[in-house]
């Protein structure tokens, strides 16, 4: 549930950044089928067990801090939001935004760079989706088998 | 609490028929989740949207059928065998279209050799690729979807 609103939540951000492609994926993706998924699963498992607190847990919330503390220091070297001589726009993106338009001519730039520049990438997206499938299936029993006795 | 998605079906039908409300609901809304997908996936190159993104839409509008309807229901619309099949189709189309451009001049995944315009050759491999990757992210789903919902715990009483 909590995991849902989350998720919601970040897709929303993602359409404020302008980023309607990823907010898309994310509502699809995070909202609908990993709750119905999660949901799916811990029925699944119909576990009974109580938590019980009789540590505190000391060390995680140590590891908690130190690790935000981290990423905050980090954060101070990110460059600047839309900022256009940040290393990831100076790279191949220009080659991208100039020539998609004479070399493919769609107007959503996303799709030709993930489907036609970025096509290899892609497959290998594809073929972990496939990948993991195959990996719960097997794990799971998908088909119904007649075991002779 | 207790709230079980994937309940015995008999114990489902008789919960699901209090809901009418829900179940009309949903049965209004599939088609035009299907179709939406539909769209999604072959308007992704004028819009945002693509193979992916429809592929999750397609297999969330028949997992919600089979939530609401039961899985009997939904796997008597499409063979959980066929849907498996299906996963590899989609992997395989994107595979094939890239030996194609090797086969007709270009390199692996070359789209501009697969019509005579390497624009509209653009155009019609994107098309293609797109096509493949939402078959099988929808395969995938809606597989994924009935391994769990269709799960029988090994040590669980054999009913025939």
């Amino acid at each position: 549930m909590l995991y849902g609103i989350y998720s919601l939540l970040t897709a929303s951000l993602f359409v404020v950044l302008d980023a309607v492609d990823v907010a898309f994926t994310e509502a699809a993706v995070g909202t609908c089928i990993s709750s119905i998924l999660m949901l799916s699963a811990l029925s699944l498992t119909g576990s009974r067990i109580e938590l019980t607190h009789k540590r505190k847990p000391v060390l995680a919330l140590m590891t908690s801090l130190v690790l935000g503390a981290a990423l905050l220091f980090g954060l101070a070297d990110m460059p600047q939001f839309a900022d256009p001589n940040a290393p990831a726009n100076l790279h191949v993106a220009p080659y991208y935004l100039t020539q998609s338009a004479t070399d493919i001519d769609i107007p959503n730039v996303v799709t030709s760079v993930l489907a036609s520049y970025r096509g290899y990438d892609t497959l290998g997206e594809v073929v972990v989706i496939y990948t993991a499938g195959i990996g719960v299936i097997a794990l799971l029993g998908g088909r119904p088998r007649r075991r002779k006795s | 609490m207790h709230f079980s998605v994937v309940g015995p079906d008999v114990e489902r039908a008789r919960f699901m028929k209090h809901h009418i409300v829900l179940h009309l609901i949903a049965k209004t809304l599939i088609p035009f989740i299907i179709v939406f997908a539909l769209y999604v996936q072959f308007h992704g190159d004028y819009g945002p949207g693509g193979g992916f993104q429809a592929g999750v839409i397609f297999g969330a509008g028949y997992v919600l059928y089979g939530l609401i309807l039961g899985k009997e229901a939904a796997l008597k619309v499409i063979q959980i065998r066929f849907v498996h099949f299906m996963a590899g189709i989609g992997v395989l189309l994107y595979t094939m279209v890239g030996v194609a451009g090797i086969f007709l001049g270009g390199e692996f995944l070359n789209y501009s050799v697969l019509l005579s315009n390497p624009v509209a050759g653009q155009h019609f491999g994107i098309l293609l690729i797109e096509l493949g990757v939402g078959i099988t992210v929808a395969s995938v789903m809606i597989s994924l979807f009935f391994a769990f919902a269709t799960y029988k715990h090994p040590d669980a009483p054999v009913v025939d």
